[in-house]
């Protein structure tokens, strides 16, 4: 028990203190020490992360078991904090954009009252602190802890501005189609603990062979269904779009770099059950596959800036499910951290737009903004080009990984992989050159107004711009660079058990370049021709048809949605409503008291208040009794 | 004399006690037919634990005379409630000029 790692609850602890002491206090701080303890705790947590990873890498892991959470006869769950490759890795993630995004939002919420600007800190602590509980928790009940508290968090972040309605119904819609997702997880953790008798990761993995194929792809099949609720993927990702309702730093923590990684953490962190269902495998694979794809047709077509990211979250998000679902672990959580980086850059870069627009976020006015916004124009640039997946930045090596794996698998995999990262490059190129190129289309007033942001927004956007080129090096593949690829080795522990299991496909280094090159030179060419389109665009008041207009309307899954689910349910709800409640319920109900009252209103006429019927009533009584009396009581 | 002739005349009084407090509709004559039901127990009272305690009477005349303490006692409550019942009806009808307890079923008056 004299593990260094037994200090590890001070990470999440840490940002637990600054939502207590944002949340209680938000009447008394200050900004400038909201902000401060805010970004501090998360601070502390990130330099502790650091302590551990170093420990880790020196290859010390360790399950520190605190106390015990549920004690039963038949199962016991103990409040245990796993720290391995795997989760020092993400809480590294975590802390250290989420400590960038803190900063930044010190700047870009100043305009909110004191109060609100308090609880906005002690939202994104608290956020801070179940994420932190999900990746670090030792079973699967206390992920379950954490993995309700991201859903709480961002609820309350997306509806943090809730005077407005459609805010509102964003976090409702992003609340109740995790709330779907959880209850496929939940189900799953207790199939697990019916057959396994634990939830221990450690236990579980060892016990793995007591389940039959069976258990196996359903329990599989139930996380990830838990797991499309909360990664955004086919048929619940509706509500990450909707979800930009929110201040832009918490789309860049929540829908970028944390929350919606947390279907690709548990995953991973199960590796070892998935690689054991291939049907379940298959699926995710086709999943990931059609909503990556869907995802980036989608962004193709949309006019506000956020909306665009948010679609390309989702469609890379389909990417790291491709990655895990043809078995390349490494490479989902390759693509997790290069991921956080950029995008958490790229809506960092789109919120300081705003923030100059003035709140303006749909790109048709905006345009030629490169001469005023220098920092935010070239780390954006950075940002774009490190998801279209240029070499030598990041986006290339974990994109490239994933999409190797995949031929490997089945080349049509590949095929549609690939045609989903030309998309990719077109649609980041087309919100660049609409973004930053061009001239201005907006009013007199915007143009007035336009400004660099202040350093706290600058900071960030450097530092992550530094970490989109670089972040990618740690993963070098083999065939450009021996022994490159660190993060694989770093990694190995917690993949050994599927490692052994799985077919390996070894691809030579030849087939291995032509991929590369077809990749690049193909976002490329989308790249340039997207950037040379749109730096031209004016502003046009014609009509998009056909398949633009459909793109442009999101494929109409929403309404889809509408039709067939909430429609449905809206009339049974208002049937009960209206006939089995109004009717039924209340009728009797009411029918019960409406008695009483006819009955008392009848029974009334008999106190008439002449004695002479009381008397004839007390002598009619008298022989009743007197009969009773002589003839029935023997 | 058998206690049966005791019997049928207390029935006799009380049924018309009875039947004058249902049917008459002047006060005072209901409280008449109260006194006369009564009265009937009274005779009944005295009637019975003179039939109870014949072989003790015959030797100690004042023995077993609790029966006609009770009537005694019946006497003066009936005396008081009388008297507070006709205080109640003369008040009524100073009010209302009328002993008719139909006319006065409601205390609203």
């Amino acid at each position: 028990m004299n593990n260094v790692l037994q200090i590890v609850w001070l990470i999440p602890i840490l940002p637990l203190i600054g939502f207590l002491i944002n949340g209680l206090g938000r009447k008394q701080l200050s900004k400038t020490l909201t902000g401060i303890i805010g970004s501090g705790v998360i601070l502390g947590s990130f330099l502790i992360s650091l302590f551990v990873f170093f420990n880790v890498k020196s290859g010390n892991t360790h399950v520190a078991h605190y106390f015990n959470f549920i004690n039963t006869e038949s199962i016991k769950v103990g409040f245990d904090l796993q720290i391995d490759q795997l989760s020092s890795l993400f809480l590294l993630i975590i802390t250290g954009v989420g400590f960038l995004i803190h900063v930044y939002s010190t700047s870009y919420m100043h305009e909110e009252e004191s109060k609100d600007f308090a609880k906005y800190f002690s939202y994104l602590n608290l956020f801070v602190f179940s994420m932190l509980l999900l990746v670090m928790g030792g079973n699967y009940i206390i992920m379950f802890i954490g993995w309700e508290g991201v859903g709480l968090c961002s609820y309350l972040l997306i509806g943090f501005w809730f005077t407005n309605n459609n805010y509102n119904d964003a976090a409702k819609k992003a609340f109740v189609m995790n709330r779907i997702g959880d209850l496929g997880f939940l189900l799953a953790v207790f199939w697990l603990i019916s057959k396994t008798g634990t939830a221990d990761y450690h236990e579980v993995f060892a016990n793995v062979s007591k389940l039959s194929t069976f258990d196996i792809t359903g329990i599989t099949l139930l996380l990830f269904v838990g797991a499309t609720g909360k990664s955004a993927q086919i048929p619940l990702y509706t509500w990450l779009p909707d979800a930009m309702a929110g201040p832009t730093p918490v789309s860049a923590l929540i829908h970028a770099a944390t929350m919606v990684t947390a279907g690709i953490y548990m995953i991973a962190r199960s590796n070892i059950l998935f690689t054991m269902a291939p049907f379940t495998q298959c699926v995710i694979t086709i999943i990931g596959l059609a909503t990556a794809v869907l995802a980036a047709t989608i962004a193709l077509k949309q006019n506000d800036i956020k909306k665009v990211l948010a679609y390309s979250t989702v469609s890379q998000l389909g990417y790291m499910f491709v990655g895990l679902g043809v078995g390349a672990y490494t490479g989902a959580v390759f693509h997790v951290m290069t991921h956080a980086f950029f995008k958490a850059l790229l809506f960092l870069g789109a919120g300081s737009v705003i923030h100059a627009m003035g709140g303006e976020q749909d790109m048709r006015n905006m345009g030629g903004l490169k001469k005023y916004m220098s920092i935010t124009h070239i780390t954006f640039l950075i940002g774009c080009i490190a998801i279209a997946g240029m070499p030598p930045f990041s986006g290339f090596f974990s994109k490239d990984e994933i999409l190797a794996e995949a031929f490997a698998k089945n080349p049509v995999y590949w095929g549609v992989g690939v045609l989903t990262a030309f998309m990719t490059a077109f649609y980041m190129f087309r919100l660049y050159a609409m973004t930053f190129t061009g001239k201005f289309r907006g009013t007199h007033d915007q143009e007035h107004h336009l400004h660099e942001s202040p350093v706290a927004i600058t900071i960030p956007l450097v530092i992550l711009a530094i970490l989109a080129i670089i972040g990618g090096w740690v993963g070098v593949p083999e065939a450009l660079m021996h022994g490159g690829h660190r993060l694989e080795a770093f990694l190995e522990p917690i993949f050994t058990g599927s490692n052994a299991i799985a077919a390996k496909h070894e691809l030579t280094h030849s087939t291995e370049y032509t991929l590369m090159a077809v990749s690049v030179v193909g976002a490329l060419m989308a790249l340039l021709y997207a950037w040379n389109k749109f730096s031209k665009y004016e502003k046009s008041t014609a009509e998009e048809t056909g398949l633009g207009k459909v793109l442009e309307n999101k494929w109409y899954v929403d309404e889809l949605y509408d039709a067939i689910i909430v429609k449905p349910l809206q009339s049974i709800a208002a049937f009960f409503n209206n006939v089995v409640e109004k009717k039924g319920i209340d009728g009797f109900v009411n029918g019960v008291g409406k008695a009483v009252n006819y009955g008392s209103r009848q029974i009334r006429l008999l106190q008439s208040g002449q004695v002479s019927a009381y008397v004839l009533m007390m002598v009619i009584g008298i022989l009743v009794l007197f009969i009773i009396q002589l003839f029935f009581i023997k | 004399m058998p206690v049966y002739y005791y019997i049928v005349l207390a029935i006799a009084l009380f049924s018309i006690g009875v039947i004058g407090v249902l049917t008459r509709r002047n006060a005072i004559i209901i409280f008449m037919c109260i006194e006369l039901m009564l009265n009937a127990v009274n005779l009944l009272l005295v009637a019975f634990s003179k039939m109870h305690n014949l072989a003790t009477v015959a030797i100690n005349p004042t023995a077993a005379s609790d029966a006609q303490i009770f009537v005694f006692f019946i006497m003066v409550v009936a005396a008081a409630e009388v008297t507070v019942g006709l205080a109640i009806i003369v008040m009524l009808y100073r009010n209302t000029h009328s002993v008719d307890v139909n006319f006065l079923n409601r205390l609203k008056n």
